[in-house]
């Protein structure tokens, strides 16, 4: 209720600086003109969402299973930790834009450079997230297991892994936070469908309000994402209560 | 040898088999690591033969229900023959704790007396003849720390018990045995045999009288 009170606040702040100032709205749209915009080209901007949508959600998918599986590989054995550690690292040395263009010249302009490139934001936070949590499971709980003489394959997929849960949960939320960049900056740098793509498009054709309208989707998108991977990290973890609920 | 320090120096001990042994001194003594040391659980130590251990906190596992936390040992053995052979047992085991109605419950629903049971039954699931136990009860309050202390002393009858605490009342609740543990590096005393069965009456004088000479002994150390 109050988050609707400020948005509401804002919005009007907005609406007012452009009516004082007279910017013209190829510059600063006022959001009046948006939500015109937003009705009038709803079938062009739900197409554009349901592809941009995709995206992110596939992406979304591939990064928790490659991060949330080397994460595991990496905890359970020392051996492809030593040898991956330092690449996992190393890897987020780079920043994704820079390797933006070079995924769309190998995977083309389709969806699948910008499912990897939003795969490619997500895994880090998760394999961090993930590994972290397997490897602070609480000593007692081993000892408990060591005395009653478990599997250390046991101890991984009955005790660590659990217990990492919460762990994981908090890095699919970053992971859902994230998703949208990776899918959009895909979009930009070369695509020919999203909402990005039509940011950019409308942008060079001095449509900045169909750009805005664009950017609040890709809004509501993100907020979606991020709701609905809250949602599923609750009930994965149902013996956690959190604070401030 | 702990991080560097010596706990205690050539030290060789016989428990009673079938009987309960509690090992009672004062906080920081090193009877923590003495059981952790039978129980295999020290660096370069192996544990003394077939062992249950139980600790101070209960150690349940939250995303599991009661029943499946009692069979917990089953599950991480990977044997599901044996788990399933051992389920009514576990079911008996969880009756006889008084918790029979809660078995798939989860943990955090119930009180901190009703979760040690569960690691009681947890503990005695196990099966095994040797059971250590490191301060089960020393954070219940006292009316559930009596209530326990009658259960498990009923229940790990017959077990080769050794019971760590620092509670001489404890000692001599369920203690067939005490051992006073004092100094530094620790000296164990010779075996106290208080009269009558476990668990014993806390108002009996013999048992008052027994107690005072305990904490007088633990106060003034060798």
């Amino acid at each position: 209720m109050r988050s609707a009170i400020t948005a509401l606040g804002l919005i009007a702040a907005w609406e007012l600086l452009v009516w004082l100032t007279d910017v013209p709205a190829y510059i600063l749209p006022p959001p009046s003109r948006v939500a015109v915009i937003l009705v009038q080209r709803a079938d062009v901007l739900l197409e554009q969402a349901a592809w941009t949508a995709a995206e992110m959600v596939l992406g979304l998918a591939l990064g928790l299973v490659l991060g949330a599986g080397l994460a595991v590989i990496l905890a359970a054995s020392a051996g492809w930790r030593r040898w991956a550690l330092p690449l996992v690292i190393a890897s987020q040395a780079i920043p994704v834009i820079a390797i933006a263009p070079l995924l769309v010249l190998w995977l083309g302009y389709g969806m699948a450079s910008k499912v990897a490139m939003a795969a490619l934001v997500i895994f880090f936070p998760v394999v961090s997230s993930l590994y972290d949590g397997l490897r602070r499971t609480d000593p007692e709980w081993l000892e408990l297991a060591r005395t009653m003489g478990a599997t250390p394959h046991a101890v991984l997929l009955r005790i660590r892994l659990p217990a990492a849960l919460p762990a994981l949960a908090s890095g699919a939320r970053i992971a859902a936070a994230v998703a949208p960049i990776g899918a959009v900056i895909g979009e930009w740098v070369g695509a020919s469908a999203g909402l990005g793509f039509l940011m950019t498009q409308s942008l060079a054709r001095g449509q900045t309000p169909l750009a805005f309208a664009a950017l609040f989707v890709l809004c509501l998108l993100g907020l979606a994402l991020h709701h609905a991977v809250d949602r599923v990290a609750r009930r994965l973890v149902p013996w956690q209560s959190f604070q401030g609920d | 040898m702990l991080d560097g320090h010596v706990v205690a120096d050539r030290l060789s001990l016989d428990f009673t088999g079938g009987r309960t042994t509690c090992l009672l001194g004062r906080s920081g003594v090193g009877k923590t690591s003495l059981l952790r040391h039978l129980a295999g659980l020290l660096p370069g130590t192996r544990p003394v033969g077939p062992v249950a251990y139980m600790a101070q906190r209960d150690l349940l596992l939250p995303w599991l229900d009661v029943l499946d936390n009692v069979l917990l040992g089953y599950r991480l053995r990977g044997d599901p023959a044996a788990r399933r052979a051992v389920e009514p047992r576990a079911r008996a085991l969880l009756d006889e704790v008084g918790l029979g109605d809660r078995l798939h419950h989860r943990p955090q629903a119930l009180s901190g007396g009703m979760r040690q049971r569960v690691a009681l039954a947890r503990t005695l699931c196990e099966d095994r003849p040797i059971v250590l136990m490191d301060e089960p009860f020393a954070h219940l309050d006292a009316v559930t720390r009596f209530d326990l202390q009658d259960l498990a002393a009923r229940l790990l009858a017959g077990r080769t018990v050794v019971l760590v605490t620092h509670d001489p009342l404890e000692a001599l609740r369920v203690g067939h045995e005490i051992r006073v543990l004092s100094g530094s590096p620790f000296v164990v005393g010779p075996a106290i045999v208080p009269v009558g069965d476990v668990p014993r009456d806390p108002a009996e004088p013999a048992l008052l009288a027994l107690q005072a000479r305990l904490i007088a002994e633990l106060r003034s150390g060798p």
